[in-house]
């Protein structure tokens, strides 16, 4: 059992005309990332469904973070603001029953912010694996 | 006890049936006890002489069953709803969820409906009978005799923290239209979120582990009307009957909240069918709590036509980070 140097699992939603293209920029300008961060690409942040995210802490995720455009630059003019609302009370809701609110995170990272993308991830990695392993929202079935 | 008598509703829907007003009539049918009374609807004035009941038992929200009972019936349909049912009626109404002209709604007074749990728990098991009187109730029990409860003991939760008495939708009124009032129904939320995080995890998780599955909170809660619920698709890997663990009890409850966020009117028929007792309004209150916190005040059901927070945005909104930190107390 190698339980002490276990590394967190990060699910990062990024969505495909901001977030995603900075994390492609983060790379092309070879900056460094955890590579304990696993993006998956959707269409919006608005996209991302409150059951996306308990599903992630369900499969083994320490860690969600949601990557969308800047508020005011959504591709689809206003998908990010209603991502804003519903991930409020949702996260809220989350701390309300107990949940470590340093699990979850938004934040608005556009195509050009290559480094902010890297900066938030290294930061986000930081403390969720200050926080250890996810055991308040874990599903043994789904433990290897 | 309350103000309204069974013979004056029985009065006003014979009324209503024999002048053609109304074809059927929504109303409480005495169960096998006193305190078990269930909804049923009346065709004839007969059966309602035989059948309809009114007394304290009666906190059964008819707003919801006016969705499937609108496309069956032929003509109106005549409803009795209470103060805080009006609320559900008008957020169901803004979905358009049935078709107002074929309800007749008589708004009544409600002085706060008695809970069997409770009653149980003062008097002791084995009821068999209970009378509500001007001072009091007298529950006859099969092991302590007669006890005499005070009401203001043994109302609902909802009750004892009543937010409204106005009736915000009706054809016609027995008694008066009632006003809004001060509640103190967010005193609970607010105990939970000056506690520590281990301390609001140890109390979910004490009364979530609970559930037991039946769906019940679901079935009754008049914001979840939607044909095909996410709970019932073999598909979604989350429609089984038994939660598994504890992730899927936090899980069903937290989507359960989460799908009615801003259209939920604080009813609180959710607990009062919860047949392990879990304080499911407390969800619903903090999100009800965050959304006057965050968005300004907002009553789902006040009016008819109004947006629900969720489905609306202004362009300098809370940040989710600020949102959690302000969620508990502190000032963002």
């Amino acid at each position: 059992m190698q339980i002490e140097n276990k590394k967190p699992l990060i699910v990062a939603f990024c969505c495909n005309w901001c977030s995603y293209a900075g994390a492609d920029l983060a790379g092309n300008n070879r900056l460094n990332y955890p590579a304990e961060v696993k993006i998956i690409r959707v269409p919006c942040s608005c996209r991302v469904n409150p059951m996306f995210i308990l599903r992630a802490f369900q499969r083994g995720a320490d860690g969600v973070i949601l990557c969308g455009c800047h508020p005011g630059d959504c591709h689809y003019t206003s998908g990010n603001y209603y991502t804003r609302r519903r991930m409020a009370l949702l996260f809220s809701m989350l701390d309300y029953l107990g949940i470590e609110r340093d699990r979850t995170r938004v934040e608005w990272v556009s195509a050009a912010e290559g480094a902010k993308f890297a900066a938030t991830m290294n930061d986000f990695v930081e403390k969720v694996t200050a926080l250890g392993e996810n055991k308040r929202l874990e599903d043994l079935r789904c433990k290897k | 006890m309350q103000k309204i008598s069974r013979e004056t509703l029985i009065e006003k829907a014979k009324e209503l049936l024999q002048n053609g007003t109304v074809s059927s009539v929504l109303g409480w049918k005495a169960g096998e006890f006193s305190y078990d009374v269930t909804p049923a609807t009346f065709n004839s004035v007969e059966e309602l002489e035989k059948d309809f009941v009114y007394n304290d038992f009666c906190g059964a929200n008819f707003s919801k069953y006016l969705v499937k009972a609108t496309i069956k019936a032929e003509g109106k349909i005549l409803v009795f709803l209470k103060p805080c049912d009006t609320y559900s009626f008008n957020q169901l109404l803004t979905e358009h969820r049935f078709n107002r002209e074929k309800v007749y709604v008589v708004g009544i007074p409600c002085e706060g409906m008695v809970d069997v749990e409770a009653i149980r728990k003062a008097a002791g098991e084995g009821i068999v009978s209970v009378e509500c009187t001007n001072d009091g109730l007298v529950v006859d029990t099969l092991y302590n005799g007669k006890v005499k409860l005070a009401e203001q003991d043994v109302l609902l939760e909802r009750c004892k923290v009543c937010k409204s008495k106005k009736h915000v939708a009706y054809d016609e009124l027995l008694g008066d239209e009632g006003e809004v009032i001060e509640s103190k129904r967010f005193d609970e939320v607010e105990r939970l979120e000056k506690m520590t995080p281990d301390e609001r995890f140890a109390f979910w998780q004490r009364e979530l582990s609970r559930c037991i599955r039946c769906n019940a909170c679901r079935d009754i809660c008049p914001a979840c009307t939607c044909e095909q619920c996410v709970f019932n698709n073999p598909k979604s890997g989350v429609e089984n009957k038994a939660a598994a663990n504890s992730f899927e009890e936090k899980m069903f409850h937290i989507i359960r909240a989460f799908h009615v966020v801003g259209r939920c009117t604080d009813c609180g028929e959710c607990s009062r069918v919860c047949p392990q007792n879990i304080p499911l309004h407390l969800l619903n209150r903090k999100f009800i709590k965050d959304i006057d916190n965050f968005y300004g005040e907002y009553q789902a059901g006040a009016e008819v036509g109004s947006r629900a927070p969720l489905v609306n945005y202004t362009t300098d909104d809370i940040e989710a980070s600020d949102a959690v930190r302000k969620g508990d107390g502190e000032n963002a």
